[in-house]
């Protein structure tokens, strides 16, 4: 089939930026949508034009490292897909796709459609483990973990730490992906100890690395391809409720 | 040279823990002084850097990556071994110990082996005191599962996300380490060239790939975390930006590769549907568990629904072939019998390079339903992929090159021939011999980096004076221009072809003739091919945009010339193996029914391999391996 393409164009930071328009011809719907991209760079260098960059490494849903907003959707907008997964059987021959960075304040753009996401690390590294060291830590089963707790701490540890939830809220926020840390941790044994000063530090520094706050959109969980719930913000809020009244 | 491995002496049992006393220790108020190099932060390197830094050394760790979460240990699906024995089914550390050395064909060092087991248990514990969400059973104890012909439950796993979980972890103890100031975290960084000076290992070039700059890092110990190298095949399970380079760049410098013809080529792969193909995608192994391979036994019944190819018709292979393993038999195995059909032209699917993984006889015993709730994610992932629903219609599945057994040697201490250059996880080639079990390879990366490397590299660190080297002396700068001119080299060839086609055409030769089975007169023909491919990339290749940008073209041309050496000293191990082990099948030595057969009596020892530069033959250094605590036997699965 044969597409057209909108591809945001940005040399590096300090550039404005602007849509550019390439052809994508005889694309086979087996293709990744990223496997398209590629046709098209190719495309790109045999004409003596600069190749689109674009973050990516696994290729298959797991590294959290693609991201890219498709026709105004993080990811591409189908469930629980990133975009290395989205195939071209999903678009119809003579479609026009718009093809965007993640956008909010906490990620500038550096080139293209690479973002800089450091700042989800940063707010890790304000809390987002337990205090344990190498060695010297009892039996893996010397605290029984109920299989619920342990299915609802997996639910929230899906997070591949994308930031589709940031670029799909309204409000740019990291509300999604903190919370599921906070809960994750603050529901294990091995997590409860530090839960009150982990959630204070996370969510502070969250806010100081200019991410917006949660006003209940809801787009984190719809843009979220792990199928990461809002359900663990609520747990959040709770959790710095507990923090803040102790 | 004769290679000496450095193994503890005495009853095998004792050896790690008379080994760790009779290291030498670094007082605590110096450990602060020691400046160490972490690059990559996988299992391996990610668990080291952490352990590192929280006993106190300065500590600077690299990845290509944005975030130190992404290392490709995230993709493992499977599972972690360990000789817990929580199921009461018999295992042990001897076990786990036997398994894979034999696993292994009998190709690893004993008392490596032995030290994997031992910490493995370690391992759990750790990995459970981070938060890890390993599955458990409804009393709120781990789980274990069964995995790759193993006849203990020993595995324990994190949903199908086992690889995912075990390196959050481990992010988690660097992100805490990151935070206290023990750790500086350079990102997107990608090392381009090891520093030595007077032949000690003393820091790294790396490329800045947002700005393109070139700059050095000078530290006491260099640690190598880097992972595997089958990208030399192009098409593999591994992440897009796994390379040999960091590995390749210590070769250069006169690091020993050993045994760079062990690579593992998983089974259960989905097919590639056409040349657009940018890499494979590995379904767990567990699939097997349920699944019956076969293929048509007629080559006219290829192109027919499956469905309508009858019962009698059908040939179930490894039922047949291996009838008390069936469709367990271990990898090598199941993946040179799917080649066997499709070399056969009773493939499936497009180009006829696929066989069937069926179901129905499954789904009629045990009900869809539970073989949704067994395999339903990868079910998924398969109909994502392929837009086929694998509850009606069986799966076709492929072999896929996956993981490298092989890698820089290391000695006990897990430290390269070039004295302050450790090498940890997928990168090194020390304990899988000549192949690696399901469900070891996190085992190994995690064992490496959270309890070998610190101590080990204490013994070394204790016995050198901190910060004698910096970047100040001229090979800093040396290493900085001698990147620079390659780069330029690079940029201005603008020749005809990209990248991606050149490295595709390696592929093809290193898949075709370097493969799952390989003979005489293939490995002789990629012998020729190799050099012709890299002669042709260095006079036409076309690498667009500057040095001083983010250019992604570049970063895979750099890694693309490295493969390209490499390749070649694969090949010669490969060609200079005569006989079949593990992973490394040779055409010529198999039994009459096809079963690999090894030469213990002429190559029970390590192949290390000294690189002499392009086009020139590596010299061969040998490790004779000893075994005082397993009978070498032949594998056999039938
Ligand atoms: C799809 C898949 C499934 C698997 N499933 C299992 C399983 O179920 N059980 C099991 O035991 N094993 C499994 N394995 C194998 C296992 O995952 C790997 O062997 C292991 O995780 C490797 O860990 P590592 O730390 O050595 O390397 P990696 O995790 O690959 O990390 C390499 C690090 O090095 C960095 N790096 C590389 N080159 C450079 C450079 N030049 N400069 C700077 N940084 C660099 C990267 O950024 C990264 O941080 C699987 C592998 C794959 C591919
Ligand atoms: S919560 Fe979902 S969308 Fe947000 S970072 Fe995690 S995986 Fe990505
Ligand atoms: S490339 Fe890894 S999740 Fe998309």
């Amino acid at each position: 089939m044969d597409l057209t393409l909108h591809v945001w164009r940005q040399s590096g930071p300090k550039d404005k930026g602007k849509l550019e328009t390439y052809p994508a011809k005889g694309i086979s719907p087996d293709m990744s949508f990223l496997e398209m991209l590629d046709e098209v760079n190719e495309e790109l260098i045999k004409t003596g034009k600069s190749p689109i960059v674009f973050d990516h490494d696994c290729r298959e849903g797991i590294c959290g490292m693609c991201s890219q907003t498709i026709n105004g959707k993080a990811h591409g907008g189908q469930d629980r897909t990133t975009v290395c997964q989205l195939h071209m059987r999903s678009f119809k021959d003579g479609d026009e796709i718009f093809i965007e960075p993640w956008r909010a304040r906490a990620f500038p753009v550096i080139k293209d459609l690479i973002v800089d996401r450091t700042a989800l690390d940063t707010i890790m590294q304000a809390g987002g483990y337990t205090s344990c060291h190498t060695g010297g830590v009892p039996d893996g089963n010397a605290h029984p973990i109920g299989k619920p707790v342990a299915d609802y701490a997996m639910d929230a540890a899906e997070c591949i730490g994308c930031g589709a939830c940031v670029a799909g809220c309204p409000n740019s926020s990291a509300m999604l992906f903190t919370s599921a840390k906070v809960a994750q941790l603050a529901v294990l044994p091995q997590g409860k100890h530090e839960a009150m000063a982990r959630v204070m530090n996370m969510t502070d520094t969250m806010q100081a690395a200019g991410f917006g706050n949660c006003t209940n959109h809801l787009e984190c969980e719809a843009s979220c391809p792990k199928g990461v719930s809002v359900k663990f913000i609520a747990k959040l809020n709770r959790e710095y409720m507990k923090a803040l009244v102790s | 040279m004769i290679l000496d491995g450095k193994t503890p002496t005495g009853p095998i049992e004792k050896t790690w823990d008379k080994h760790r006393f009779d290291m030498k220790l670094v007082n605590p108020s110096n450990k602060r002084k020691f400046k160490v190099l972490v690059v990559g932060t996988g299992l391996a390197g990610g668990a080291a850097a952490a352990s590192l830094g929280e006993l106190g050394y300065n500590v600077e760790a690299f990845c290509y990556q944005d975030s130190s979460r992404r290392a490709h240990s995230i993709a493992a699906q499977g599972g972690i071994n360990a000789a817990k024995n929580y199921p009461n089914d018999g295992d042990s550390i001897y076990r786990l110990f036997y398994d894979t050395i034999k696993g292994g064909d009998f190709r690893a060092r004993e008392a490596d082996v032995w030290r994997l087991a031992q910490v493995s248990n370690n391992i759990i514990d750790q990995c459970v005191a981070q938060g890890v969400p390993f599955a458990r059973d409804y009393a709120g104890y781990l789980d274990n599962r069964s995995f790759g012909g193993a006849q203990v439950s020993r595995t324990f796993y994190a949903r199908g996300q086992t690889g995912q979980q075990l390196l959050l972890g481990a992010y988690s103890a660097l992100s805490r380490q990151v935070k206290a100031g023990t750790v500086k975290m350079y990102e997107r960084h990608e090392m381009v060239d090891l520093v030595v000076v007077d032949g000690v290992a003393k820091g790294i070039t790396c490329r800045d790939m947002i700005t393109g700059e070139l700059k050095s890092y000078w530290g006491d110990a260099v640690c190598l975390a880097t992972g595997g190298y089958v990208n030399v095949f192009y098409l593999s399970t591994n992440a897009m930006g796994c390379s040999v380079t960091a590995a390749w760049k210590a070769a250069q410098k006169g690091a020993l590769f050993a045994n760079p013809c062990y690579t593992q080529i998983h089974p259960t792969c989905i097919p590639q549907t056409g040349d657009h193909q940018s890499k494979l995608t590995l379904m767990s192994e567990s699939l097997r568990n349920d699944g019956r391979c076969w293929a048509p036994k007629n080559k006219e019944d290829c192109d027919k629904a499956p469905g309508d190819i009858p019962e009698e018709d059908r040939d179930y292979y490894l039922e047949r072939k291996y009838p008390s393993f069936g469709n367990l038999a271990p990898r090598d195995i199941a993946s040179r019998a799917a080649k066997e059909q499709c070399d056969d032209e009773r493939g499936v699917g497009p180009g006829k390079r696929g066989v069937y993984l069926d179901y129905a006889t499954a789904i009629e015993r045990v009900g869809e339903h539970t073989i949704k709730e067994r395999y339903g994610n990868l079910f998924e992932m398969y109909e994502k992929i392929t837009d086929e629903n694998a509850y009606k219609r069986p799966m076709r599945i492929y072999p896929a090159p996956h993981y490298s057994m092989g890698g820089l040697w290391v000695d006990y201490n897990l430290m390269s021939n070039i004295p302050g250059l450790f090498v940890l996880g997928e990168a090194n080639f020390s304990v899988h011999g000549a192949n690696r079990l399901g469900a070891s390879a996190l085992m190994q990366g995690l064992a490496d980096g959270y309890f070998v490397i610190p101590y080990t590299i204490a013994g070394y660190l204790a016995t050198i004076t901190p910060g004698v080297v910096t970047d100040e002396h001229p090979a800093f700068k040396e290493s900085i221009e001698q990147v620079q001119a390659q780069t330029d080299k690079l940029l201005n060839i603008k020749g005809k072809k990209t990248v991606s086609e050149f490295h595709r055409e390696l592929g093809k030769v290193m898949w075709e003739d370097v493969g799952m089975a390989r003979s005489e007169s293939s490995l002789k023909n990629a012998m020729q091919r190799i050099p012709e491919i890299r002669d042709e990339f260095w006079k036409n290749v076309n690498v667009t945009g500057s040095s001083n940008e983010t250019n992604q073209q570049l970063e895979n041309a750099g890694r693309l010339a490295d493969f390209l050496e490499f390749a070649e000293v694969f090949t010669a191990d490969a060609l200079h193996r005569e006989e079949s082990c593990g992973g490394h099948f040779r055409t010529e030595h198999q039994t009459d029914d096809g079963e690999a057969t090894r030469d213990d009596e002429n190559f029970a020892y390590v192949a290390a391999w000294e690189f002499k530069g392009a086009g020139k033959a590596p010299e061969l250094h040998k490790e004779p391996l000893k075994f005082d605590n397993v009978k070498l036997a032949v594998r056999s699965y039938k």
